[in-house]
């Protein structure tokens, strides 16, 4: 016990925060993080050209002070192109994510807390977790297509399909511990006493059980976005992401490769980027993990 | 002991048919038409003929039982009659694929080689790297070459093989000129010119997989370490005077040994997944590109057959780690 945690009545998150900070990789990673969101989302306004802007005249240019990244064999600007990209890769990672958790932790929280459930929902989870993914993904990438393209139009509807296969394919370890969790829990005094006087099951999982579980669902949110980014790209690598002319990261990268021979410099951006952005998050997720572990919490 | 193992088997049967009966209505929910690529001369009734000499004129359930007899039943027979030449499987009706109009596992069995070279080639080469880094890392917990290891193994965790595959064929085969890079898989070896020529182009897409698999199992073997160079059988294997290697490397790597194997054997499925984006960059002719072309073209019976191979070897694998843990550790019994 220090000095200051004597005085100051220091609240969870704070220490939590503490911690966090002490973890250097964790806080580089945060940094770069934020800085690619800033640079993603913010770059869109400040930078000049447009993602779809063909100039035939300045196309296969190298970096110059003008396009920084060079251009593509349309001469579009690299730059505006993976800032682009950048939006839909981040924005389906974090879709994805919210939906996979939202998925984990329902069946997670059923399974732990209801007994009667709780065998057949973790059969289902061992049935998912034996799915071989990428070839499913595949499989429904290519089923769908076209009938959601149909439906909301070509871009909304690859987003829903990815955002919802990615989805429903990676809850199942979110569950695993979610459940875990929940089944420690409901055998707490606290819980007891909450029921002795009445409150219903789902208060008690809205405001005693999910509160207690959020550390958890916070790291499998982490681990979740960055699988989520690469599964895209490599959907979109593999051309059955998003259409040619809706630029991802995974689809730059794709359309890089063949101009390997000519240009092999242009596959060094997307690649960089998407690389950068899961590393970043995945030292948030481990230092995340530790802040949030009482055992080191405090030492 | 017997009993969990074969417990764990009859559960694994319904799983697998679950799972192939998913995919099939998953294939077959969507309009696909096998007559597709047949050119628009031939008439429309003849289409329908051979539609149905297909067997896709049927109900679900009946193509469903069709292929499940088809892949357990006859396929095997097929297998054996290959093998001891035995003609067992005559004038039965083996899974065509609609894209070559040949039976799929003859084309699983020419390509599976390939696959099964660079995948399980990584796998071992990946394994032999991770091991001692692991080792080492926790022995010398906290120092440079941990530290490095720990930043390695985040990084070769967070780059995905299409990308480092990429940046491989930059560096080694377009700036350097090392490596080929492309697998030419109708090389043969006969000599050692032709070996050499086999190594140098399987390196790069051996690597880049097997980059992957080290950067998992060397943290792995690490926290494993960890958690038993603590534990008082260390300090009574020293007090005892026993010497540091024999402590490190006989006491405990033994027992640390326990869980990582249960992870190298559930790992070998996902490296199949892997393989599919490494085949693609490196354009290697295996089963994963055989998927890819399947996809494109429509080819349902293919994608079928090789996915639920995964899912086959997924399940396998789950089973072996399973009771691969229980032999392993006298702790654990399964009753």
């Amino acid at each position: 016990m220090t000095e200051t945690s004597v005085h100051t009545p220091s609240s969870k998150w704070r220490d939590v925060w503490r911690q966090f900070k002490s973890h250097k990789g964790a806080l580089i990673g945060g940094v770069i993080f934020v800085g690619i969101l800033l640079f993603v989302f913010v770059g869109q306004y400040v930078w000049p050209w447009e993602a779809n802007q063909m100039n035939i005249r300045a196309r296969n240019q190298g970096p110059s002070w003008a396009h920084p990244f060079g251009t593509d064999q349309l001469g579009r600007d690299t730059m505006a192109r993976i800032i682009q990209g950048g939006q839909t890769s981040i924005t389906v990672g974090l879709t994805a994510m919210v939906l996979a958790l939202f998925l984990g932790t329902l069946v997670g929280v059923l399974a732990g807390y209801f007994k009667r459930l709780d065998g057949l929902l973790m059969r289902l989870t061992d049935l998912f977790l034996s799915l071989p993914i990428l070839p499913l993904l595949l499989v429904m990438m290519l089923l769908f297509r076209e009938t959601l393209s149909q439906l909301y139009g070509p871009e909304t509807g690859i987003f829903i399909l990815i955002v919802v296969a990615i989805g429903i394919t990676s809850w199942m370890p979110t569950a695993r511990i979610v459940r875990g969790d929940v089944l420690a829990l409901k055998e707490r005094e606290f819980i007891l006493a909450a029921r002795s006087i009445g409150t219903t099951n789902f208060q008690i999982i809205l405001r005693h059980i999910l509160p207690n579980v959020l550390s958890p669902i916070m790291v499998s949110a982490t681990l979740g976005i960055a699988n989520a980014i690469i599964t895209e790209s490599a959907l979109s690598f593999l051309g059955l992401g998003f259409p040619p002319d809706f630029p991802t990261w995974g689809r730059l990268l794709n359309d890089a490769v063949d101009y390997l021979q000519q240009y092999p410099e242009r596959v060094f951006w997307p690649g960089m980027a998407i690389s950068l952005t899961v590393l970043s998050i995945n030292y948030i997720g481990d230092g995340l993990r530790d802040a949030l572990d009482p055992r080191i919490r405090g030492r | 002991m017997l009993t969990y193992p074969l417990r764990r088997l009859a559960i694994s049967i319904p799983t697998l048919l679950f799972i192939s009966l998913a995919i099939f209505f998953l294939l077959n929910l969507a309009p696909n038409d096998p007559m597709a690529q047949v050119p628009l001369t031939v008439p429309p009734e003849v289409k329908e003929k051979m539609r149905e000499a297909l067997g896709y004129g049927q109900p679900l359930l009946v193509q469903y039982w069709k292929w499940l007899v088809q892949f357990f039943w006859i396929e095997p027979q097929v297998w054996i009659d290959a093998t001891f030449g035995t003609s067992l499987s005559e004038g039965k009706q083996r899974i065509i694929s609609w894209q070559t109009r040949s039976p799929v596992m003859d084309i699983v069995a020419q390509r599976l080689p390939q696959t099964l070279w660079v995948v399980g080639m990584s796998y071992v080469v990946g394994i032999l790297i991770a091991l001692p880094i692991g080792i080492y890392s926790a022995y010398r917990q906290y120092s440079v070459f941990d530290q490095v290891g720990t930043f390695v193994a985040m990084v070769g965790y967070s780059v995905p093989p299409f990308f480092s595959g990429v940046f491989a064929i930059v560096i080694f085969s377009i700036s350097l000129g090392w490596f080929p890079s492309i697998y030419d898989t109708t090389h043969q070896v006969v000599d050692w010119d032709s070996f050499v020529f086999q190594l140098r182009q399987m390196i790069m897409p051996v690597m880049v997989l097997a980059l992957q698999t080290t950067a998992q199992l060397s943290r792995f073997m690490r926290s494993s370490m960890l958690d038993n160079l603590n534990q008082d059988y260390v300090r009574t294997a020293r007090a005892k005077g026993a010497s540091e290697w024999s402590v490190v490397m006989i006491h405990v790597l033994r027992n640390s040994m326990i869980p990582v194997v249960t992870v190298i054997a559930l790992g070998i499925p996902s490296i199949f997944g892997g393989a599919i984006i490494t085949e693609q960059v490196f354009k290697v002719n295996g089963i994963g590109q055989q998927l890819i072309g399947a996809l494109y073209a429509n080819d349902l019976p293919t994608v079928q057959t090789l996915t639920f191979m995964f899912a086959f070897l997924i399940v396998m694998f789950n089973l072996i780690a399973d009771i691969l843990y229980g032999l392993l550790d006298p702790r654990i019994r399964y009753d």
